[in-house]
């Protein structure tokens, strides 16, 4: 996903919108940076019980597949999703920068 | 091998809504428990809602202005204002004809249970048509880890530092709000994701104030790592440390039966806030749940299948009397 285009540029009074409204989304903000070690989806031992989606604190796993897939523009390397997999479809691995 | 229900197709199942209504690439520390709160909350609520937030990590967590988390209008408010934020723009919807507009007044513990307390009395009090939910983290995280009156009792926060770690229990806001004859109120929990949206869902059907309570992990608050954030708020219910209940017009009713006993020490072993608690202290804590248990069991009028474990920690606790925690004498 292309952060960029949501971002929001402000360079004076001119620029600010009516009221101190928030106008823009924090998907511009790629908190994908933030990891140390990364999820990696095993798609064969996956039994598609979608519990990595439900507990994602970063909302970051696509479901509408048939198997989990990871956005790491935001995954934050938290480790839950392999944590609750049932079936160990998901381990973490060291992040290679 | 790939299982075969699962080849082509779109099989990946679910237990609660799909629709996001926040965004990722918001500022929560990794694991943390209080985005999934939110998250929950919102696919319940939808977006004919509006919120009123305090200062707490959700404000900040949101994101810098001009940016936002959420789908939905969100009010930045004063620390002890969440209610008295959430009724005025409630009063100002209601003239206008918008009352169906979901009003939610979200704050942290110690925005509610402390410095915000009044404003909630308040609100409830008068029977304000709003829903307040405190996500509970159990101490002031924003700042910092200071203990507030949602601490359990024995943590180590900033502000209770070894040896003078919280000496007081923590404070039952939902027997406070149910002192106030209030609608609705009830507790969740991070970890039953299904159990709280049937509540948010109830909640949003009553004319009135309601307050829910949800417990969210805080990994560097509680001392644990982040991947563990479900596992040890899940302990908590199974441990019946914070049972799953609610309060209908006074009655009570549990959503989540506990039939196993589970000791408290599985969920505080897993936190460095509890690490320094000895068996014995462990074993007040223990018996702290076993009286919560009891007094819920009598209220929702059933049979309290642990009566024998309140019985014997009763018997062991008044051996040892540790210092740190006040202990009445019979
Ligand atoms: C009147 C006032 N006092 C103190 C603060 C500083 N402050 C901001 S957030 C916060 C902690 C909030 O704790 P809690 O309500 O539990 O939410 P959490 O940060 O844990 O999510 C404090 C002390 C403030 N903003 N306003
Ligand atoms: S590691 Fe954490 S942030 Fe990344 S996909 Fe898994 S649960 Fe989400
Ligand atoms: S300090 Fe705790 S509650 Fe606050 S954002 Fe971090 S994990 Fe969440
Ligand atoms: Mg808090």
């Amino acid at each position: 996903m292309m952060a960029e285009k949501y971002e929001i540029k402000i360079s004076g009074a001119k620029d600010m919108p009516p009221m101190a409204a928030s106008l823009g989304k924090m998907l511009v903000n790629k908190t994908g940076s933030w990891r140390n070690i990364r999820p990696l989806v095993i798609p064969e031992k996956c039994n598609g019980c979608s519990l990595c989606w439900k507990f994602c604190p970063d909302f970051c796993i696509n479901i509408d597949g048939d198997y989990p897939i990871i956005n790491y523009d935001y995954c934050k390397g938290c480790g839950v999703c392999a944590h609750e997999c049932p079936t160990e479809a998901i381990v973490m691995e060291e992040e290679i920068k | 091998m790939r299982p075969s229900h699962l080849v082509g197709g779109k099989t990946m199942k679910t237990t609660i809504p799909k629709e996001e209504l926040v965004y990722s690439g918001h500022l929560a520390c990794q694991g943390c428990g209080a985005t999934l709160a939110m998250r929950y909350t919102l696919k319940a609520l939808g977006q004919n809602t509006v919120y009123s937030v305090p200062a707490c990590c959700w404000s900040v967590i949101d994101g810098p202005f001009p940016y936002t988390s959420l789908q939905i209008p969100l009010f930045h408010t004063a620390f002890e204002t969440a209610a008295s934020m959430a009724s005025g723009i409630q009063a100002g919807f209601a003239i206008r004809g918008k009352g169906d507009i979901n009003v939610v007044a979200w704050a942290g513990d110690g925005g509610t249970v402390d410095i915000g307390i009044q404003a909630l009395s308040g609100m409830v009090e008068r029977g304000d048509n709003v829903l307040y939910i405190c996500y509970d983290n159990e101490a002031y995280m924003n700042t910092g880890i200071q203990r507030s009156g949602s601490t359990p009792v024995g943590a180590w926060t900033t502000t209770t530092p070894p040896p003078h770690f919280k000496k007081s229990p923590k404070k039952d806001m939902v027997a406070i709000m149910v002192a106030h004859h209030i609608p609705y109120t009830a507790t969740g929990n991070i970890a039953y994701p299904e159990d709280w949206i049937k509540k948010v869902n109830k909640a949003k059907e009553i004319v009135g104030p309601k307050y829910l309570q949800i417990l969210a992990s805080c990994p560097p608050g509680w001392k644990h790592s982040s991947e563990i954030s479900i596992e040890v708020v899940r302990l908590a219910t199974s441990t019946r440390k914070w049972p799953l209940y609610e309060v209908e017009n006074g009655n009570y009713k549990f959503t989540r039966m506990t039939r196993k006993f589970v000791p408290v020490s599985e969920f505080l072993k897993l936190q460095g806030r509890f690490r320094h608690l000895t068996e014995e202290e462990i074993d007040v804590i223990q018996l702290l749940v076993e009286e919560h248990w009891a007094d819920l069991c009598a209220k929702a009028g059933i049979e309290n299948q642990f009566a024998d474990k309140l019985e014997g920690y009763t018997e062991k606790v008044k051996k040892h009397h540790p210092q740190w925690f006040h202990i009445e004498e019979d």
